[in-house]
């Protein structure tokens, strides 16, 4: 997978989302093994201390579990899965108000905009 | 993890110029850590002494428990600056004059990267770019099974691509109870990698952080932050 990281937070965080992101939209499904922490680490080209400290606050937030031998799973947590998901639906349609406002259009308005434009 | 580096009232002058004025340091095991500073600021010369080819005028430096001396250097893997390699070596000779040295040289992984890397066995040192050269010291000084790699500047003269690639290297290459220290002006491109951070200024630790630590309390990143500290 591709990640892309901003300059402002934390990389472990900016990890964290994403998984989360992968887990709420259903690329990662419940059960799914995750892909080793090394191996992560290479593909983002981060540090591997970095990626250990992301998995283990998912780990403890609940979204992923491990199995001493076998490696880290997706938790089957449509609760959380949920969660995630409106709240970045909440991200997304702050952006889209917010965008729009700068446009001039009211949030009826852009409301309105956006039925025109999806039919 | 445990400490791994020591450094006690760290003081070196070059002749009657001070350039480090009393460094204290603590460095645990398994980390990767950029060493920033502007130019002049002490960078090298503070990594000098890590790797005991300067001796302080005053303090002390001890490595995994030990004085830096002969016993450290079998567990410090140093990449200076320059290239000290004569031109007339082929880079298979640069290869043999490793494992000579250095009983931690893993001939087989060193043999892996240049292949990977594009680079001939049987060109001369001297027939290669400066990045090329670069690269393979790099190569070899990743190729030793050390506690300690000191890299002054690894990736100032390569392109952004083999940049990315000498990253890769450097992530794949530690293991966990190594650590890696890292001296660059280009934070940017290393950033992503680190765990640590220490700033130099005037031969004084300006700051020492983690990368985390600075993002979380001051929501930009390493480099925003350095050009904010160093701003001329």
């Amino acid at each position: 997978m591709e990640w892309k990281f901003n300059s402002e937070a934390p990389i472990y965080l900016q990890i964290m989302e994403q998984i989360k992101a992968q887990i709420a939209t259903g690329v990662l499904k419940p059960g799914q093994k995750i892909a080793a922490v090394r191996e992560i680490a290479l593909e983002a080209g981060v540090n591997p201390n970095t990626v250990q400290k992301a998995l283990s606050e998912l780990e403890r937030e609940g979204f992923l579990y491990s199995e001493r031998t076998a490696g880290r799973f997706v938790s089957d947590n449509k609760e959380k899965a949920e969660n995630v998901q409106s709240e970045l639906c909440k991200q997304y349609m702050d952006a889209f108000t917010e965008n729009m406002g700068k446009l001039g259009y009211s949030p009826k308005e852009a409301a309105k905009k956006y039925s025109e434009y999806v039919e | 993890m445990s400490m791994l580096i020591g450094v006690k009232g760290l003081h070196k002058k070059y002749g009657k110029k001070p350039v480090l004025k009393g460094l204290n340091l603590e460095l645990k095991s398994g980390r990767i850590i950029g060493l920033l500073g502007p130019n002049g600021s002490g960078k090298s010369t503070f990594i000098k002494c890590l790797a005991g080819v300067l001796t302080p005028n005053e303090g002390e430096i001890t490595i995994a428990g030990k004085k830096v001396g002969i016993e450290t250097k079998e567990i410090v893997s140093y990449l200076p600056e320059r290239t000290y390699f004569s031109p007339n070596m082929k880079v298979k000779e640069t290869i043999e004059f490793f494992k000579d040295f250095y009983k931690d040289f893993r001939e087989e992984r060193a043999m892996d990267l240049l292949s990977k890397l594009d680079i001939s066995l049987d060109s001369k040192i001297k027939h290669l770019s400066k990045g090329t050269r670069e690269k393979v010291q790099l190569v070899l000084v990743m190729s030793r099974e050390a506690k300690l790699y000191l890299l002054d500047e690894p990736i100032g003269g390569v392109d952004p691509a083999a940049r990315d690639y000498i990253l890769k290297t450097i992530l794949t290459n530690y293991s966990e109870e190594a650590s890696v220290i890292i001296s660059t002006h280009l934070i940017s491109d290393v950033e992503n990698v680190l765990d640590d951070v220490i700033f130099i200024q005037n031969g004084e630790i300006a700051l020492s952080s983690s990368v985390d630590d600075i993002r979380e309390k001051n929501g930009k990143s390493v480099d925003a932050l350095f050009r904010e500290v160093f701003a001329c």
